[in-house]
């Protein structure tokens, strides 16, 4: 299918490129950005007139519940679509965890049926993600497995963690890891601090991200494996990454949205919304994060999509599910950021499709001649509020409820198909 | 967010409709409880202990932890007040078959409660509960988590005032087991709000919970520095599961170090009156000689701790619809 998007501000990061132009597709594929190549004839044109023409984003951590509850992967991958979003990287913490072959099959085959955002899973680095034997990644990785991950915490054996780096690097897979130590974290509920306090809710002391962070650095020192650090939150997290870099450790990092404008305060009256995984700190992490952002010590921004049924958030505070909805609100979010930060739209659309796509190490997330058309079409000035009814997703439960956002996707196309159309 | 914005407590006049909590509550209903509950204290000492402000209404005492104390202090004051006081033990009903804390709300909704005296051992539930009940039902903190027991502070300001009537000369020393206290939390809003010039919170750092400095407190680590020149003492209850972690070796150093005894009593104000919520681990925070000692008012604490409760539900009832 011959598809011509006119008049509208292309912007891509991977290119530099932020201007008036039209983008032509055929076959799935760019075939022209500016002028039409000789001969193209559009059997659709696509108005683009006042809307933004972007990669579509990429999304370094999307929970699609798929395995575990059947029909969500479709449900959630539309979802993305209608964020914006084309391509997700979905954590093993499934149920039942991502760890063998014909599961990862199965999703996969799954997603093609879904026809919704491209899928990217993670698979377990141990089995049954239980911290203690290796799963078979380099047979994962033949499926499908993008990159392998221990979700939640670092396991809790330090010489499994060493090993598993050890195996990784001999096939030079990623490893994925949330610098998260278990035994400092315990069954924390809130960032510790003031707020902690006040409320009396058991607390996460930032040293369980930074001692999580000097181990994982130790290691790969001794083993050379190639990390990603997902969800940073303290602003000593920060500064201990913008070290490991420096030194030229091979980390990438990755903040969750949330993470970017909410603090601990926020929780109000214990406000399970804000209940999320890490928790919320401080006003001076977060601004640290924006820093983080800004100098590219963080390399990319996630939605963290957690779907959670709306019974298991209206519960106390500790006992409530952790996460939010966010496929949906990523878009504007990033904006939100841009905006209050004075961030160009071309770096802060970076920060969820050029690097995240460079992290994959897939040829996603940019606009570039020749490459797969995964685009998205928004329109930077229409305002609208997150509530349930206006949510794809099957989560509803957002922080952001309520708000007025700025900033909804008004097409995306996946490969060149118009997956999704705002009507 | 359908509350957003709106006082989890007091309704629109501006009236206390739910008592959630003593941190936020201005400091004119925090006085207008204790004047209150002055009226009260009489009853007690009366041949007919009653008066029939709530006949008619039903209190229900939904304790999902255990407390003897609290509930029957509870109950007491409400039957005062010619309520009719039903207990539930839900420990062992309805969430043993599964059901969520807001159906069990929403069932005794249907029963006709006006009022729910919630104790609940996650911090907020009862917020939870105040945000989902109808507009013309009660709910009064009594113990969630680590947060909050107002009750209990509201009597520890009480029986202060009773005895060193003005809180803006005072010093005020709560010692122990910070970290974990509810207790400590709703004495530490209250003397703040009423005015106490220095709140002193005394222990170990392994019991003191980061960011305490940020609620006006003065932090104290040696139980000599917490309580010199202090007017009111509040010893908290240490709970023996401390001394499995390692938050603590043993009772045995713990009372060594911040064990309340006649000696270290003698480094605070000679008027000095010791507090303390019950129930009392001898030998552990407190030596008996003291417990028993002239300077302490634990019992009339318990005493007071009735007037006080009569006095959060007359005024709680008698507020307008939350909507």
């Amino acid at each position: 299918m011959k598809l011509a998007i006119r008049n509208g501000r292309v912007v891509d990061p991977a290119s530099k490129v932020d201007e008036r132009k039209d983008v032509f597709v055929d076959d799935g594929r760019i075939v022209a950005i500016g002028t039409a190549p000789h001969g193209f004839s559009a059997e659709r044109t696509l108005d683009a007139t006042g809307l933004i023409v972007a990669p579509g984003l990429v999304d370094l951590c999307a929970r699609m519940r798929e395995p575990g509850a059947d029909g969500a992967l479709k449900v959630e991958s539309h979802a993305a679509l209608a964020g914006g979003i084309t391509g997700v990287v979905c954590p093993p913490d499934t149920d039942p965890p991502l760890d063998e072959p014909g599961l990862v099959r199965m999703l996969r085959q799954r997603s093609r049926e879904a026809a919704g955002a491209r899928l990217y899973p993670l698979g377990a680095l141990t089995a049954g993600l239980g911290g203690e034997v290796l799963a078979e990644i380099e047979t994962l990785a033949e499926v499908g497995c993008v990159a392998f991950a221990q979700t939640g915490s670092l396991p809790h054996d330090n010489s499994v963690l060493l090993q598993a780096m050890r195996y990784a690097r001999t096939f030079d897979l990623p490893v994925w890891l949330r610098p998260v130590e278990d035994t400092l974290a315990g069954r924390g509920v809130a960032a510790a601090g003031a707020v902690a306090a006040r409320l009396g809710l058991a607390s996460v002391p930032d040293v369980a991200e930074t001692v999580a962070l000097h181990t994982v650095f130790e290691l790969q020192r001794a083993t050379g494996a190639r990390i990603h650090l997902c969800r940073l939150s303290s602003s000593n997290g920060v500064e201990l990454v913008r070290r490991a870099k420096r030194e030229g450790l091979p980390v990438t990092c990755d903040v969750g949205i949330h993470h970017v404008h909410l603090i601990d305060v926020d929780i109000g009256y214990f406000d399970s919304n804000f209940r999320l995984d890490p928790p919320l700190r401080t006003s001076r992490d977060r601004d640290a994060i924006r820093a983080g952002l800004a100098d590219g010590t963080i390399d990319a921004i996630c939605s963290d999509h957690t779907p959670v049924d709306a019974d298991d958030k209206l519960l106390p505070f500790d006992e409530a599910a952790p996460g939010a909805t966010a496929l949906e609100t990523l878009l504007p979010l990033v904006l939100k950021w841009a905006s209050e930060s004075k961030v160009a739209l071309l770096d802060a659309l970076g920060k969820v499709s050029s690097t995240p796509g460079q992290i994959l190490g897939e040829p996603t997330g940019r606009l570039a001649l020749g490459a797969k058309a995964d685009i998205c079409i928004f329109d930077p000035a229409e305002p609208w509020r997150p509530e349930a009814a206006a949510l794809v997703s099957h989560g509803k439960n957002t922080p952001f409820s309520g708000y007025e956002l700025i900033g909804r996707a008004r097409y995306t196309l996946v490969g060149g198909d118009l997956r999704f159309t705002r009507k | 967010m359908a509350e957003f914005g709106r006082h989890p407590q007091l309704n629109r006049n501006g009236e206390l409709h739910h008592l959630l909590s003593i941190e936020e509550l201005p400091r004119a209903i925090l006085e207008r409880i204790l004047t209150t509950a002055d009226s009260f204290i009489n009853i007690a000492e009366r041949e007919v202990k009653s008066v029939p402000l709530l006949r008619g209404r039903s209190v229900f005492n939904l304790f999902f932890e255990n407390s003897t104390r609290t509930r029957t202090t509870f109950e007491i004051a409400a039957r005062r007040l010619s309520a009719d006081v039903f207990n539930l033990d839900i420990t062992r009903s309805s969430t043993a078959k599964g059901e969520s804390l807001l159906d069990t709300i929403n069932n005794l909704t249907a029963m006709q409660a006006d009022m729910f005296v919630v104790r609940h051992a996650s911090s907020g539930a009862p917020y939870l509960i105040a945000r989902h009940v109808a507009p013309h039902v009660h709910v009064i903190n009594a113990g969630d988590g680590r947060h909050a027991h107002p009750t209990q502070g509201l009597l520890d300001m009480y029986t202060i005032r009773h005895y060193k009537r003005d809180f803006t000369q005072l010093t005020v020393a709560i010692v122990g087991d910070i970290l974990h206290s509810r207790v400590a939390r709703s004495a530490i809003h209250g003397l703040t709000t009423l005015g106490v010039p220095e709140v002193r919170a005394v222990g170990p750092l392994t019991l003191l919970p980061g960011g305490l400095e940020q609620l006006g407190v003065r932090v104290c680590t040696r139980l000599e520095d917490g309580i010199r020149g202090a007017d009111v003492i509040i010893m908290l209850r240490l709970q023996n599961e401390r001394m499995k972690g390692a938050l603590l070796p043993s009772a045995q150093e713990y009372f060594r170090n911040y064990g309340l005894t006649p000696e270290k009593l003698q480094l605070a104000r000679a008027d000095a009156i010791v507090m303390h919520p019950g129930p009392m681990n001898r030998g552990v925070e407190i030596d008996s000689h003291v417990a028993d000692g002239t300077q302490s008012v634990i019992l009339p604490q318990v005493t007071f701790g009735i007037a006080v409760r009569m006095a959060v539900l007359a005024l709680v009832s008698s507020s307008q619809r939350m909507q």
